[in-house]
């Protein structure tokens, strides 16, 4: 089983009032970056997944916003670049390259060739549409996302495996003379795994091209319903879906007593949290998702806040003529002050580990909850990830040393107990489905049972 | 009574095409607006009166499949000229609101001859010398159709725009509709920087412009920029005060009386 380490590199500096009074950490204004403190912290984030690998974890997991204190990785490929030389063993995870907002795939292409090379073969590239505020940032019409994304894809995997020069003429992208001279380590590329939210385009796009798919944090019963979409689209595609074939991330905080863990992990809820990662006019601009991922995203952002996506800013986009009994609208109307939308917030951080939007203790006392992830999910690649509020370094390195040298070994002591295997000890798609019979099972329905429905009031 | 308009699929230019028409006598073509067809409201009655009122609803919007080759406004307006050969209404009076104004202009660049008198209600298309063209795809769809009105509350038809009541299905028409208008319009923003100097090649089309001075929509300073670039055409500016994006609904009496004597 593959662990991986992950935080979003907040800019944890950044007034909470400044964050809960914009209703987002997207559109903050740049007057409150202090650039020395900018400074630090990306050295910081660098020295933190360093330690990461000295503590146990396999990989080390970037991602990549725009415009936003919520995550400083605003260049991941950057991070990724210092990681590949000042890392020894750890796979560098990237999840993901916006392919649409950026809008250069043969950059990219060569950008993450040289990272591989770098790393002597230890990149693990992902791709994601980029949120819906980061189309606005960088100018990417919504309209196109998924096209762009598609055939950007494909000029990626075409420059690193297809032989030079050639010409690309697609409908997006148009390149004269496609002939980068540094190719990647890995042949015949990197492995590539691709993380998502809710939307059932991307599993099946996923499932089709035989990269693992890693949920970021949803809620288990729908995560259990993607992923046997996905079972069942790769035996359509002919193959056997298996552990290898998925991954989940997990928001965790770890301290040496119970009362400790308890107080330092509310910094999972500052400014509003993953809820309030970006407005809903900017997070869901006009075409950005199908008509069907809007639908299941109306039913399913109840109980899950990532990105900004909740049911509450549904109901804002969907004019929802009654939304003046909730605190974020009466937030917007001056009804409300900071210091109740505060209480709010924070008034969900018992309901937000109940539903196990976030998982805090000991390291003793999480591993029921991290354990019946696995009953239920059975995934060949777990990423921890960080909370994100104003936790000092120490703090943070304190957590990740308890994850790593004490609940690490645990859990891949129990992954082999579940016969997980990750995508590094079986190749995703390797094995073949004979038509007409049943699939193999992916996840625990009976351990689902037992596992906790979210609150829908709840956004972390 | 009867309805006064009915809606048809007719297949033309290689397309299935939503058109609603109503009224009697010459046919006026009418361009409607980014957030789609806003229904049959009381300047479309009033015009109706004397002339068959012909809107085409936009591809990729209602019941108009989207049209995949087009890729910008420039596009769309080849579309319509060749929906209008084909159905041999050239030439034709035109009036375009908004995108449909913006449209319509696009049109009269590539041939100024499909047109006998044209009207361009607040339309998009130029960037204003002051101000901005207000950013509908970063607002939510209530947000935009808001900021279309100076005062929602002092116009009697604004709760009547789009049937008024806002089902989930009519959520998702205007997604359909702010889609399209993205795909299409999402850079420059709303604006094509080429067609200033090419209205200025537009000659022997008589145009009305009209505007409303508080358009928060699309500032009025480009209501003389328009009126500048078709210097080379008859061109007059009527610009109505208290008045934002919906000139036909802000002010409908004097908006009907002043089309309706344009077109005679």
């Amino acid at each position: 089983m593959h662990m991986m380490y992950f935080t979003e590199r907040p800019y944890r500096d950044v007034p909470e009032d400044e964050v809960i009074s914009n209703r987002s950490f997207f559109g903050v204004p740049n007057k409150f970056f202090d650039r020395e403190v900018g400074a630090r912290l990306y050295n910081e984030y660098l020295d933190e997944a360093c330690h990461a690998e000295e503590v146990g974890f396999d990989g080390i997991m970037l991602n990549e916003h725009h415009g936003t204190p919520f995550c400083m990785g605003s260049v991941m490929n950057v991070e990724a670049a210092i990681l590949a030389r000042i890392t020894k063993k750890a796979r560098i995870v990237l999840l993901g390259n916006p392919l649409p907002t950026l809008r250069n795939p043969l950059r990219i292409a060569e950008e993450l060739a040289e990272i591989d090379l770098i790393s002597h073969g230890r990149l693990v590239p992902g791709w994601v549409r980029g949120a819906g505020s980061e189309q606005i940032f960088h100018n990417a019409n919504p309209a196109y996302n998924r096209e762009y994304f598609n055939e950007a894809h494909d000029v990626v995997i075409a420059a690193w495996t297809r032989p030079g020069p050639f010409r690309w003429e697609g409908k997006h992208f148009n390149y004269r003379y496609i002939n980068p001279w540094a190719l990647p380590y890995q042949k015949p590329h990197p492995p590539i795994w691709i993380p998502g939210v809710i939307s059932p385009e991307t599993v099946i796009w996923c499932a089709e091209h035989r990269y693992p798919y890693i949920g970021l944090g949803t809620a288990l019963q729908s995560t259990v319903e993607l992923w046997n979409l996905y079972g069942d689209t790769a035996a359509r595609e002919g193959y056997q879906a298996g552990t290898e074939n998925f991954g989940y991330l997990q928001q965790i905080f770890v301290a040496e007593t119970e009362e400790k863990a308890q107080e330092l992990g509310k910094a999972a809820l500052f400014g509003g949290g993953a809820a309030n990662f970006s407005r809903p006019e900017w997070t869901l601009p006009p075409g950005y998702n199908s008509k069907e991922a809007t639908k299941r995203l109306a039913r399913q952002a109840t109980d899950y806040g990532f990105l900004g996506i909740t049911s509450e800013k549904l109901k804002e986009a969907g004019e929802d003529r009654h939304q003046h009994s909730d605190t974020r609208a009466r937030l917007r109307a001056g009804q409300v002050s900071i210091e109740e939308a505060k209480r709010k917030i924070y008034g969900n951080y018992q309901k937000a580990q109940d539903g196990l939007q976030i998982i805090i203790g000991t390291p003793k006392s999480v591993m029921p909850k991290l354990r019946l992830i696995m009953d239920v999910l059975h995934p060949g690649v777990m990423g921890f990830f960080q909370p994100l509020g104003p936790l000092n370094q120490e703090q943070r390195m304190t957590s990740n040393r308890l994850i790593g040298t004490e609940v690490l070994p645990a859990l891949r002591e129990y992954a082999k107990e579940l016969g997980i295997l990750d995508p590094f000890e079986r190749q995703p798609g390797s094995r073949p489905y004979v038509a007409g019979t049943k699939r193999d099972p992916l996840v625990d329905i009976e351990a689902l049972k037992h596992a906790p429905k979210r609150d829908e009031s709840v956004r972390v | 009574m009867a309805e006064e308009w009915s809606e048809e699929i007719t297949h033309v230019a290689g397309t299935d095409l939503a058109i609603i028409k109503g009224g009697k006598g010459k046919p006026l073509l009418v361009l409607h607006e980014e957030l789609g067809h806003p229904g049959w409201l009381s300047w479309h009655s009033a015009l109706a009166k004397d002339r068959t009122l012909i809107i085409p609803v936009q591809p990729g919007m209602g019941k108009s499949p989207r049209v995949e080759p087009i890729r910008n406004v420039h596009e769309l307006g080849l579309f319509y000229s060749r929906v209008l050969r084909e159905l041999n209404l050239v030439p034709i009076d035109v009036i375009g609101f908004s995108l449909g104004g913006w449209t319509a202009a696009e049109m009269a660049t590539a041939n100024a001859r499909q047109f006998r008198k044209m009207v361009l209600v607040a339309p998009l298309g130029i960037k204003p010398p002051q101000g901005e063209i207000f950013d509908p795809f970063a607002v939510t769809q209530r947000t935009q159709l808001n900021v279309t009105v100076r005062n929602p509350e002092s116009v009697p038809e604004f709760a009547k725009l789009y049937g008024g009541e806002r089902t989930p299905e009519q959520f998702e028409a205007f997604e359909d509709a702010r889609t399209e208008t993205a795909r299409i319009a999402w850079e420059p923003i709303l604006s094509n920087r080429c067609l200033p100097y090419f209205l200025e090649a537009v000659t022997g089309l008589p145009t009305q412009i009209i505007w409303g001075r508080e358009d928060a929509m699309v500032h009025v300073s480009a209501a003389d920029a328009y009126k500048q670039a078709l210097k080379n055409t008859d061109v007059r500016l009527t610009i109505f005060d208290n008045c934002g994006h919906r000139p036909e609904i802000e002010k409908s009496a004097e908006f009907i009386k002043l089309v309706r004597e344009f077109l005679v």
